[in-house]
């Protein structure tokens, strides 16, 4: 089988950083801006960056509603901060559009601003026993989750790390570590697809 | 990566140089705006800013009312950043490490160390290590871009000539920067001792660029953005965002008979909806900076409104230049 296009969002945000643990696990990355871009990908992380900024960009190029549809058909979905807001059901206390992706409401800036980012150690057992280095910037956390999500991993005593189905989010910046197991995780839900028609 | 994972307890470790860079990469691919009310805040989220710079007069007008230029009111800093959920950063004087220590203490998200404002230290610039909050720094070349990043800063941008309207030094100063990088990749290790001597900055920052073939923080272009176009030069010149102040509320500054008007608090009034409109082409200009059509378009948005006058920089005395503060 060839290796699966994993599209990175790269509307804004630490794009290069998924890039580069993406090509050391041998998928082949994609950086979508576009509609076609799009089209072609086998599944699609929404990086680290800021969940205003690139629901605004989604909405102002015409990719919310293709990107909606394309998960809804079952296209696996990654967020890592940014993109678990922007893909989560509701946003805590604001008033912020999201896509509606995942059954979670999020909670924005919830360990606080920048001088509460972190570095930390969490137990993930869906990843094995070695603990996993993650890093917080700025960080949501999961302040409730819908029945059919499942909770990989607390910090502080709220989910940081959630999957429902085709979708998963993290509070935490697994592409800024030397740790690739959960990019290698969401490759396995890639490679679980058949490659999307053209 | 900077610190050992080994060292982490597993309760959280703040502040270290991996959170500090690691939000200046949160940043990339946008577009930073000076901000001077908590209104104009709003008017940079709502156009995709990803982050604001508060501040109490933009560069155009320190530049055109001369006097001393401190940090800002520590009051309005806090307004802007009640008003906005986007990170905050705000300026302190070059080597003014009490402002610094204040702007911490306020909770802002990253403090420029800035050459727009008056230095405080001839000589030297803050140790920015001791802090948690991050730091973002200008520079003109490598050499001073890596004595940035010894004292711990955690991004640079380019210096640019702020508040002149004119790209011409942010040109020069990414250009100065990228070529070097480009040079030292290709020298042989031998000649990275000599070359660290020559560009002013230690050996073991010098190896690194010359094995990574980039700097070790995020690299931002500021010092003159006015116009799509402007924006869309610097990403294609290897800027991975953009800082921009003047370009866009000059812009929408409200005139009669070419004098800008002040409301009753003193800030300059501005027409929020050519700000919101001229912002939003930054920022589209800013995303599909590789795509002229892209850039034709955010630049036909702007409807009219026109980018600030600018200023020829050879008219300009040696006293009056910004980017040669600090070294």
């Amino acid at each position: 089988m060839d290796a699966p296009l994993a599209g990175v969002l790269a509307l804004q945000g630490d794009v290069d950083e998924h890039v580069r643990v993406l090509e050391s696990l041998g998928a082949v990355p994609v950086r979508v801006k576009t509609r076609s871009d799009l089209d072609r990908v086998d599944g699609l992380i929404v990086p680290g960056g800021e969940s205003t900024t690139v629901i605004r960009l989604l909405d102002r190029f015409e990719l919310a509603e293709p990107l909606v549809a394309r998960v809804r058909g079952g296209m696996p979905l990654w967020g890592t901060c940014m993109g678990m807001i922007v893909a989560a059901n509701d946003v805590v206390e604001l008033d912020q559009r999201t896509l509606g992706l995942i059954d979670i409401s999020v909670r924005r800036n919830a360990f606080g601003r920048q001088l509460a980012s972190e570095e930390a150690l969490l137990d993930v057992p869906a990843l094995g026993p070695e603990p996993l280095h993650a890093i917080f910037i700025r960080a949501p956390w999961i302040e409730r989750s819908g029945p059919g999500v499942e909770v990989l991993a607390t910090h502080k005593g709220h989910g940081v790390f959630v999957r429902e189905g085709n979708v998963m989010g993290t509070s935490f910046h697994p592409e800024l570590t030397r740790d690739p197991r959960v990019h290698a995780y969401f490759l396995r839900m890639l490679e679980g697809r058949e490659r999307a028609a053209a | 990566m900077t610190d050992g994972e080994r060292g982490i307890p597993a309760a959280g470790q703040t502040g270290t140089m991996t959170v500090k860079r690691g939000l200046a990469q949160m940043l990339k691919g946008g577009v930073i705006m000076d901000v001077v009310t908590p209104e104009q805040a709003a008017v940079a989220q709502e156009a995709g800013a990803v982050a604001v710079m508060a501040l109490e007069r933009i560069p155009a007008d320190i530049r055109a009312s001369g006097g001393v230029a401190r940090m800002s009111d520590l009051s309005l800093v806090q307004r802007i950043m009640d008003a906005v959920t986007i990170p905050v950063m705000a300026k302190a004087r070059i080597g003014h490490f009490a402002e610094a220590q204040c702007l911490q203490a306020l909770g802002v998200d990253y403090i420029d160390e800035s050459e727009v404002l008056t230095p405080a230290d001839e000589k030297y610039h803050i140790a920015k290590h001791k802090f948690s909050v991050p730091f973002v720094c200008g520079a003109r070349d490598l050499g001073e871009a890596l004595r940035r990043i010894a004292e711990g800063a955690a991004m640079i941008r380019s210096k640019g000539e702020a508040g002149s309207g004119n790209i011409v030094e942010a040109v020069r100063h990414m250009r100065a920067i990228r070529d070097t990088i480009a040079e030292l990749h290709a020298v042989p290790e031998e000649e990275l001792v000599a070359r660290a001597r020559d560009i002013g900055a230690p050996l073991e920052l010098v190896a690194a660029v010359a094995r990574e073939k980039k700097l070790p923080v995020v690299l931002f272009c500021a010092g003159g953005v006015s116009t799509p176009a402007d924006a869309a030069l610097m990403m294609q010149l290897g800027a991975e965002g953009i800082f921009v102040g003047s370009g866009i509320f000059k812009a929408a500054a409200i005139t009669k008979n070419g004098i800008a008007e002040y409301d009753e608090n003193g800030f300059p009034r501005v027409d929020p909806e050519i700000a919101l409109r001229y912002a939003t082409a930054i920022v589209a200009a800013t995303t599909h900076y590789e795509d002229p059509q892209a850039v034709v378009a955010a630049s036909k948005s702007l409807g009219g409104a026109r980018p600030m006058h600018g200023i020829d920089l050879r008219s300009l005395d040696q006293s009056q230049l910004l980017s040669v503060r600090g070294n």
